[in-house]
């Protein structure tokens, strides 16, 4: 057994023990793809299934943190242990950040039951939601219970990282634009439950009346039911899924209002949430979301091992340098040279196939 | 193993404000110039206890851990982090260096305790991150 293997199975082993130095560690070599990080999250895989996995975005300043903090504590309270992984950006000049979602998780201080990880968004296209998702397997397979996903919230990471969770909830601050702010495509139409934050705040009303309109609105679309069901059953099912309201069976993701700083609202999210989940089993969705999610997982990884493949093969090649001058010149064009570099490794894996 | 999957490490770093001292400029200065010069920063926020940056130091598996103590209270808050961090078995390879003010009298203990550097007043930011680049532990 090798140094590297070695030390794979201890920290696996002390990890499974529970120990937080080991779980720590699993994550970092997760976050720097360090060697042997691969066989890592591969162990881990059998241990993993069992915590609920919940993601939390919205804009800036919509008061995530301190949400995250006051659920993390009401979990507590009830006997159960909790991880979170909270995301920040980094500076796309320097890779370096400040991670400064730690300070406001104040009621869990000293609490190592809730294992808190800050991590940055270190500029890799992709690489964030891989490392994200083999991060919830590491605490996944320590055994936490519940595990929370706090994102940036700025951009379109968030679609990608939030396709980790089980339940994505969207923070939407009161006033926080005109209505047809909320028509516009993007974050809002991830939300599994929408929470208006800061409720106490003047115009909370107004935007917890705009989102429920929003909801209402998209439901009473003729294209309703395909977003969420994915086609095929729901055709095959939608006949006798209407209730008397003629709603389908689905699900209107609620809107609901917490003022996260006093803690105001919050066992109420966290009814919702379990409602969600109870949602997701008895609709067949969790199975659903659970299939496409490794049916993603495994397409990245595919991926990533290709572009792998094809970066050994160019540089056996001797670089690209020579293949750009015969393109400019115009004795080859692009197209030409990527089947060239490719044709070994496509007859390579065809002849394996047969 | 494939280039892009081992790049060079980022330097995790936590900024740490122990004890009653209510005065973070330098913390904050700091962090941002290791942010600068691209390390992953986790800065504590004011008042915290010992327990609790063990807590963020392990969870977190910083390499560095900088602690910034102007009150004078190092003599006792620094060992009482050294010995958490020996607890979980995250001292050997945490690089602790303190900043602030600690008089010259104090500095032969704190060593002894395990702090690795001790940068006062008029030490040069360039200087502090040229010794965590120097001394940054292998793992």
């Amino acid at each position: 057994m090798s140094g590297a293997e070695a030390e794979t199975d201890r920290l696996i082993e002390e990890l499974l023990a529970g120990k937080h130095r080991a779980l720590a560690r699993v994550i970092s070599k997760i976050e720097d793809r360090a060697p042997g990080y691969r066989d890592l999250v591969s162990a881990l895989h059998e241990h993993t299934g069992d915590a609920t996995v919940v993601g939390i975005t919205g804009s800036p300043g919509a008061g995530k943190s301190t949400l995250v903090d006051k659920m993390a504590e009401t979990y507590r309270r009830r006997g159960e242990t909790v991880g979170v992984i909270a995301i920040d950006p980094s500076s796309p000049f320097t890779g370096g950040a400040v991670l400064g979602d730690r300070i406001r998780m104040a009621s869990n201080v000293g609490d190592m039951d809730v294992f808190f990880r800050s991590m940055s968004a270190r500029g890799t296209l992709g690489g964030l939601s891989t490392a994200t998702t083999d991060a919830v397997k590491a605490l996944d397979a320590f055994g936490k219970d519940r595990i929370i996903i706090e994102t940036v919230g700025a951009g379109q990471n968030e679609v990608d990282i939030v396709g980790t969770a089980d339940t994505v909830a969207v923070l939407v601050p009161p006033s926080s634009g005109d209505d047809v702010q909320m028509l516009k495509a993007g974050i809002l139409e991830i939300a599994d439950v929408f929470v208006v934050n800061k409720a106490d705040m003047e115009g909370a009303d107004r935007t917890v009346q705009e989102l429920k309109e929003m909801v209402h609105m998209r439901d009473a679309s003729p294209l309703a039911g395909t977003a969420g069901h994915h086609g095929m059953d729901e055709s095959a099912l939608s006949d006798d899924e209407e209730d008397d309201d003629g709603e389908r069976d689905g699900w209107e993701p609620p809107v609901v209002e917490t003022v996260a700083k006093t803690g105001d609202g919050v066992e109420g999210f966290l009814d919702t949430l379990v409602d969600h989940r109870a949602w997701l089993e008895s609709s067949g969705e969790l199975e659903s979301r659970r299939r496409e999610r490794t049916e993603e997982e495994i397409r990245r990884l595919l991926r990533a091992e290709a572009a792998d493949l094809v970066r050994e093969e160019v540089d056996a090649r001797g670089g690209l340098d020579a293949y750009v001058d015969a393109v400019l010149d115009r004795e080859t064009d692009p197209y030409a040279v990527a089947a060239e570099v490719t044709a070994p490794i496509r007859d390579c894996v065809g002849d394996a196939r047969e | 193993m494939s280039t892009q999957d081992h790049e060079e490490r980022t330097i995790r770093c936590l900024v740490a404000k122990v004890g009653l001292d209510g005065h973070d400029r330098g913390a904050h200065v700091i962090a941002r110039a290791f942010r600068d010069a691209g390390f992953e920063v986790i800065y504590s926020g004011l008042h915290k206890s010992p327990d609790e940056i063990v807590q963020a130091a392990v969870q977190e598996d910083v390499d560095v851990l900088g602690i910034s103590i102007l009150s004078g209270a190092h003599n006792t808050l620094v060992p009482k982090i050294v010995a958490g961090l020996e607890e979980y078995d995250a001292f050997e390879d945490t690089l602790i260096i303190v900043g602030g003010i600690v008089p010259e009298d104090d500095r032969p203990g704190l060593r002894e305790a395990g702090v690795d550097a001790i940068f006062g007043p008029g030490a040069s930011m360039a200087e502090t991150i040229d010794f965590i680049r120097e001394n940054v532990p292998e793992r």
